[in-house]
């Protein structure tokens, strides 16, 4: 018997998938039950105490503003992964909404959406996303959603119409029109369940993008969350200022940002080798 | 007999910036209620466009021809909108094709696709569909159906795969059975099941099957008629057993002499000279003179298809009187 040598680094691609996975659940947790549990972070500001480091009572430090880092890390995990998981999921329905019906009806109707694509995908995201906070000075936290999920599905289009134009071509796809089923069965019942693994790598490592995204606009101080409510990119903007004195209400929130990405592309990655057949 | 599909003068066409090709030229034949008849011949004559352009499954390219008709049970189903033609597909013609591990949806399990099958064309309850699913499972000769129906497809072989095609096409009792090559990417072992299994369901349900292949050999003992196809056109249309013994056309005679035969005097194979030429360059006239040893100058034009027995005819300029 022959047995295929496994690749060195095959296990340790797998490992790191559940890696991720286990950060990732441990991070969602930590967002849904953690403010419950740590002192609300806007109610105690002790303006006199100013900016404290680490201590057993404040494991994370304070602010400037004495609140304590670490609640107002866990309340942010909640708004920063929220944030990313209503984007992603607006851009998976509108980008497979588009790859499916460019790659099915195809022509005309794939050329327009097709072209519309291209020209949206030529504009810098991060640009167009600052001029709308420019424009929309008073942006909140529902529409900045909005925002990023309606110019985050470019790139998962053109994804879901190459799969549709590999998928059209199967033969299963002549076999159930042979059956006399509907255009909107075939697309809905045997088109989409068969882009669902792409699908699933493409919104893991959306979820990355829009967390770092999302950082970096708050960062800039254009994000959609208001003080006193904290996420990520916010906190590390708010402790710019005493990023000297007292780095730690950056480091931490910022540390979350990486360990959040870092998981999440590491499930991203997994996925695509567990999903991609040239590597089953 | 009565006569179900009438297909007459049909014809596809392909239109690109190169120009038009056609493919499929003037076809005409008919099945019978409860009949096989074998369309043969060699990949790219046409005969898979003949079977799609009945369902109307062309690609886009591809269009019938004017003056072709299709008729079922007398309904001409060439100027169908596609909502009578989704009535029509699956429901009184139903189809399977030649390669059962790319014909099945590889995420759904054998049995709720033959369920949606049944769904899609009647009226019952999930649970009606089911029992029927494990019934039609039963009736292809799938053991143990119970288990089988929760199997999704690459768990299934290649045989039970093409018997799930078969109980799927079967789901809605249609009135004819196109079978595209249904045993090409088989075992033989396996065709000759599954060639059974049609034969026995043609029976049962009183089915049309349109046979095809390019396989002379799965014709024999199967099929009652046989049509041969070459560069677009039938040939030669003739019962099975008369074709074998007293085949008319060259074409025919070169494709009996180039299959080994078991019995009967040890002979040497005779291959086909030259190759089956491209639809975009079909030769003028008959389009097998090219190839044909016995063509003369009047095979420059198209030969008229003309009777030589009962049943039996032939487009071939050998066969008609000077």
């Amino acid at each position: 018997m022959i047995a295929r040598p496994e690749a060195p680094f095959d296990r340790w691609r797998r490992s790191g998938g559940w890696l991720g996975v286990v950060v990732l659940v441990g991070m969602i947790a930590v967002a849904l039950v953690g403010p419950l549990a740590l002192p609300d972070p806007a109610s105690q500001p002790d303006i006199v105490a100013g900016a404290q480091p680490p201590s057993l009572a404040h494991p994370f430090g304070t602010d400037v503003l004495s609140r304590d880092v670490l609640s107002r890390v866990v309340s942010g995990a909640r708004i920063s992964l929220a944030i990313a998981a209503l984007a992603v999921t607006l851009s998976l329905v509108l980008g497979a909404t588009f790859g499916l019906v460019a790659g099915y009806w195809g022509g005309w109707v794939d050329t327009v959406l097709m072209r519309l694509v291209d020209g949206a995908l030529a504009i810098p995201r991060l640009f167009l996303l600052l001029l709308l906070v420019t424009v929309w000075d008073r942006l909140t936290i529902v529409p900045f959603v909005l925002v990023i999920g309606a110019t985050g599905w470019f790139g998962t289009s053109r994804l879901v119409r190459a799969e549709v134009l590999r998928i059209k071509s199967e033969p299963f796809v002549q076999a159930a029109q042979a059956l006399g089923a509907k255009p909107a069965r075939i697309v809905r019942r045997h088109l989409l369940p068969n882009t669902a693994g792409p699908l699933l790598v493409a919104a893991t490592l959306g979820v990355g993008n829009v967390i770092l995204l999302e950082a970096g606009l708050s960062f800039l101080g254009v994000g959609g969350v208001r003080p006193p409510t904290p996420s990520w990119g916010r906190m590390i903007f708010e402790g710019k200022s005493v990023l000297a004195t007292a780095p730690w209400t950056s480091i931490f929130p910022g540390v979350a940002i990486v360990v959040t990405v870092l998981a999440v592309n590491l499930i991203g990655e997994a996925l695509r080798d567990h999903l991609d057949p040239k590597n089953a | 007999m009565t006569t179900l599909l009438d297909v007459r003068r049909l014809t596809v066409n392909f239109f690109s910036e190169a120009g038009t090709v056609t493919p499929v030229d003037d076809v005409s034949f008919q099945l019978a209620k409860g009949e096989t008849l074998a369309l043969v011949g060699e990949s790219g004559c046409g005969k898979s466009l003949t079977a799609l352009s009945i369902l109307q499954l062309l690609p886009r390219a591809a269009s019938i021809g004017p003056g072709s008709t299709i008729e079922l049970d007398g309904q001409d189903l060439v100027p169908l909108d596609e909502a009578a033609l989704r009535a029509v597909r699956g429901a009184r013609i139903a189809m399977i094709f030649q390669d059962p591990m790319t014909s099945l949806d590889p995420v759904y399990t054998a049995g709720s696709q033959i369920t949606e099958a049944i769904r899609a064309h009647r009226n019952v309850g999930k649970r009606q569909a089911r029992e029927r699913a494990l019934e039609l499972l039963e009736e292809v000769g799938i053991p143990d159906p119970l288990s089988r129906f929760d199997q999704y497809p690459h768990e299934l072989s290649g045989g039970m795969r093409q018997r799930v095609m078969i109980a799927i096409a079967l789901s809605c009792e249609p009135q004819v059975l196109i079978a595209d090559e249904p045993t090409t990417a088989l075992d033989v072992t396996v065709q000759a099941q599954i060639l059974e299994i049609l034969d026995r369901l043609r029976r049962s349900h009183d089915m049309a099957v349109l046979l095809i292949t390019h396989d002379l050999g799965i014709v024999a003992g199967r099929a009652d008629r046989v049509a041969v196809m070459y560069a677009g056109r039938i040939v030669e249309t003739a019962p099975t057993d008369r074709l074998f013994q007293h085949p008319a056309h060259p074409y025919t005679q070169a494709l009996l002499a180039s299959v080994p035969r078991l019995t009967g005097p040890l002979q040497r194979l005779t291959p086909i000279q030259g190759t089956v030429p491209n639809p975009d360059a079909w030769p003028a006239g008959c389009r097998f003179h090219p190839r044909c040893p016995y063509a003369f100058d009047r095979c420059q034009q198209q030969p008229p298809v003309r009777a030589v027995a009962d049943g039996h005819e032939t487009a071939c300029w050998l066969e008609s009187p000077q």
